[in-house]
């Protein structure tokens, strides 16, 4: 029998410190040896507008949201209203009360904890965005958690160096606890409560995975452009260079920052950079310029909805049709695509290596869910990583060709400063570097180039993972962030199997095949509104799954739609 | 550096009588004096018909995209300092495709050298009107004149923030030569109009055209005042179009902002994997 999953939402304007509060509540959850996972939404503001942050947490691993809400701690009416349906019968609500917060719409199956929140900061000498932690301190009474977690955690917010501010926050977080503990004889379950001798946990997102990820594998160069939802790990990499002594400069543009990270890698420099779906299209133009140049490139595009401007801070795998084919002809293009903070890590670090290997551009596809919300990782072990900067001549040799044609494609690089005489360049060239438009001369140096990727396949690409029993009733098919959902709605149901797909080029044609044959009922989910990923299975593999099932409101699939949906086909 | 050392297999293919000659011959002869060399330097290249440049000197070299050299030259900098770094551009790569980059690139002041060759129209597309191109000039994309009015190039430079700011004529070869060398002495960023005949698509500039017009800025002219500059790079017209170093001022350079790189420059380093332990600890 499977540990109970429990729900706790936050919810309040922008501003409000509804995120801060969200992941001190996850790292609470984690201190005491729960598996969590977050799911934030937040409107594209500073100030006002809806935000909300949910920790789903369990003693067994969680993967995903869920759609019901145990407890919810609400700082506006907004909350409530928004939620209400979403509350389980006899759910808590913590309010305030001094706001004639409406709860008729659900007090008759809830249970309520009214508290005057502003009241309580202000009688501390707090900031009124210090609401939250009186909120958070009375919501770890009622559940039962252990407050000196809250009060650690409180004291260790490295964004708080003030100790007077963080001991008015403690103050702020006590008054609530003991608010709490004084006026509710009847708590709310101890949903939460401390085990003994819990494993150390990480609270860990994509966006920590990618940015962790390239400083770890040796990261030496990043010019980038903010954009939603990549800009928080653009933040980890300008915080961290100078410690690290590696260089991020921001750019003018995503045309500036592509071509700055191309001429570092020139230079010699391991270098990346990061980007949106919008950012890549002014990128694209570059992405071929390191393809035809043959520099290794790193590009993380982090995937929000589109076209346009769209709803720039929610998720969508709207982009992977476009980081295979974009750009002018044909060159070697190498996509990888993360489906959670661990992936994100292990291919970030994992691309690098593939971008300098093979000299060409590596697009690591990062849902916005994925940078966006935390989960717990207990273990994330790199000791077996190798730097592999692949063929590099750093030696002067007279004979040097920068373009030499080889069996695998790959011809030897060398960095300006060797002596070596070393020509990039865009036109189509002969082996030296010189331009030439001649047959011969272009007929070698494409085929050397997409070379490249026939190597890569053999040499580096991964087969899929399946997770499940074989010889399930139902094989689910999907990629990205849809992983989390899906684990989560297969718990406890051997009748369905998933194949997540984390290398699209080259894609493992082989090895999908293989797995799909055996398949007795395919099932292609996918948070877009095309089903990419099922049109790209048909083509390399001719296989045609007929039932998709997609969502592309910005959400991420939650697993009871998911289960219905397999329900749905095995009582058919 | 020899002249031989620095002659490619390939021979120019541009119009006979083109100002890249010069260009050309300049900046080798910069090269062979300043003992530049596959072990110090880097140039970068635009396309237009300048960006021929790479198949002709023997020098380390990227051709790039239209309007993108800038940015892959300031990459090359930051990752190797030691460096000297050129930029080849044009006035419709420069200030056209490019024009973001170079307002920027000027800003931040990294410490690289721009030759905008300058022949006010676009050469290699055959023939249209470019950003530097005179207001009313018929050209194929203007064949009832240009209505827009043209970049003064020199005063978009200081007023971005360039430290060195020149103008040579390209046939003054050794003029040329002697103005690259003192650019790329200069720490910061170097802008050189370079004022080029287009023979086959402006007739309107032949070379008599700027021997006619051109002189030297007088030698009691203070190159280090900014509103006398800005004033100079405004005059233009018949015997008035000055040539020399418009502004000079020393400046802390974008590389010289990086602590990070202060004694080696950061490819020097070698890529190592890094214990991330301490980052991992504030996740939990």
């Amino acid at each position: 029998m499977s540990n109970k999953v429990y729900s706790i939402k936050i919810g309040g304007q922008a501003g409000q410190g509804i995120k801060s509060a969200g992941l001190i509540f996850s790292k609470i959850a984690a201190r005491s040896g729960y598996n969590i996972k977050n799911y934030i939404e937040y409107p594209s503001l500073i100030r006002g507008g809806h935000n909300v942050m949910q920790t789903v947490f369990s003693l067994d691993e969680v993967y995903s949201p869920i759609k019901t809400v145990d407890f919810l701690i609400a700082l506006n009416q907004e909350t409530i209203n928004l939620h209400k349906d979403e509350l389980v019968k006899g759910a808590g609500i913590l309010y305030e009360s001094e706001d004639n917060i409406d709860t008729s719409s659900c007090a008759d199956r809830c249970r309520l904890f009214p508290i005057p929140l502003k009241k309580l900061t202000s009688e501390v000498g707090a900031l009124p965005i210090a609401a939250n932690n009186v909120a958070l301190g009375a919501t770890v009474a009622l559940i039962g958690a252990d407050k000196k977690h809250l009060f650690d955690l409180i004291a260790e917010d490295l964004s708080v160096k003030d100790t007077e501010v963080v001991k008015i926050n403690q103050a702020a977080a006590k008054a609530g606890y003991d608010y709490a503990e004084a006026n509710f004889t009847n708590k709310f379950d101890s949903i939460l409560s401390s085990q003994s001798n819990p494993v150390k946990k990480m609270v860990m997102n994509g966006t920590d995975g990618v940015g962790f990820g390239a400083i770890a594998a040796g990261i030496q160069y990043a010019a980038i452009y903010p954009m939603s939802p990549t800009s928080n790990i653009l933040s980890i990499l300008a915080a961290n260079q100078r410690k690290y002594g590696y260089i991020f400069k921001q750019a003018e543009d995503e045309i500036a920052a592509i071509n700055m990270t191309i001429g570092a890698a020139f230079a010699g420099a391991r270098a990346m950079t990061l980007t949106s779906g919008g950012g890549f299209c002014l990128m694209t133009e570059g992405y071929g310029l390191a393809g035809q140049t043959e520099t290794p490139l790193v590009i993380v595009e982090g995937m929000r909805t589109g076209p346009g401007t769209s709803m720039p801070t929610w998720s969508e795998q709207g982009d992977m049709r476009m980081v295979l084919h974009s750009h002018q002809g044909e060159f070697p293009r190498i996509v990888l695509a993360a489906g959670d903070a661990k992936e994100a890590f292990t291919l970030t670090m994992k691309a690098f290596n593939l971008a300098e290997k093979y000299q060409t551009p590596v697009v690591l596809l990062v849902d916005k869910n994925v940078l966006d919300d935390e989960q717990t990782v207990s273990e994330l072990d790199y000791s077996g990583y190798q730097i592999n900067r692949g063929k590099v001549v750093t030696e002067k040799d007279s004979g040097y060709k920068r373009y030499e044609v080889t069996e695998d494609g790959i011809s030897p690089r060398s960095f300006p400063g060797t002596g070596n005489y070393i020509i990039a360049n865009s036109d189509e060239h002969n082996s030296t570097g010189y331009s030439s438009e001649s047959i011969s001369d272009r007929n070698e140096q494409m085929q050397k180039r997409l070379k490249k990727l026939v190597t890569c396949a053999k040499e580096d690409m991964e087969k899929p993972t399946l997770f499940g029993q074989e010889n399930a009733d139902i094989t689910i098919v999907s990629w990205g962030s849809c992983k989390g959902s899906i684990l989560e709605a297969l718990k406890d149901n051997p009748r369905v199997n998933y194949l997540h797909l984390s290398w699209i080029s080259p894609f493992p044609s082989e090895a999908v095949i293989e797995e799909l044959q055996k398949a007795k009922y395919l099932l292609d989910i996918e948070n877009n509104s095309t089903a990419q990923m099922a049109g790209l299975i048909r083509e390399k593999t001719g296989i045609n799954i007929k039932d998709k099932f997609i969502k592309n409101d910005g959400r991420p699939f939650f697993p009871e739609e998911i289960k219905e949906k397999i329900n749905s086909i095995l009582n058919k | 550096m020899t002249q031989e050392e620095l002659t490619t297999p390939n021979l120019p293919n541009w119009c006979p009588g083109c100002g890249n000659f010069g260009i050309w011959t300049g900046f080798k002869n910069a090269a062979i004096k300043s003992g530049w060399d596959n072990t110090n330097t880097v140039f970068v290249a635009g396309i237009g018909c300048h960006g021929h440049m790479v198949n002709f000197v023997k020098l380390n070299s990227f051709e790039g995209l239209h309007g993108r050299p800038i940015p892959v030259a300031t990459g090359i900098k930051m990752s190797n300092h030691n460096l000297n770094v050129f930029v080849f551009t044009g006035d419709g790569d420069c200030l056209g495709e490019g024009g973001n980059h170079f307002i920027h690139a000027a800003r931040r002041n990294h410490n690289i050298t721009v030759l905008l060759h300058n022949n006010n129209i676009y050469g290699l597309t055959t023939g249209q009107t470019s950003p530097t191109s005179r207001k009313g000039l018929k050209s194929k994309s203007t064949p009832d004149g240009n209505p827009d009015e043209p970049f003064k190039v020199l005063n978009l430079a200081i007023a971005a923030g360039a430290t060195f700011v020149a103008r040579v004529y390209s046939n003054d070869i050794a003029g040329l030569s002697e103005m690259i060398i003192k650019a790329n002495e200069h720490k910061g960023f170097s802008v050189i109009e370079i004022l080029q005949p287009c023979i086959t698509f402006n007739k309107e500039c032949p070379p008599a055209f700027f021997t006619d017009n051109t002189y030297h800025l007088p030698s009691d002219y203070d190159q280090t005042n900014i509103l006398s500059a800005l004033e100079k790079t405004l005059e233009w017209g018949e015997k008035k179009i000055p040539v020399g170093l418009f502004y000079k001022v020393e400046k802390p350079t974008a590389e010289s902002e990086f602590p990070q790189i202060a004694t080696k420059p950061l490819v020097s380093n070698p890529v190592q994997k890094r214990d991330i332990g301490e980052l991992l600890q504030t996740l939990c």
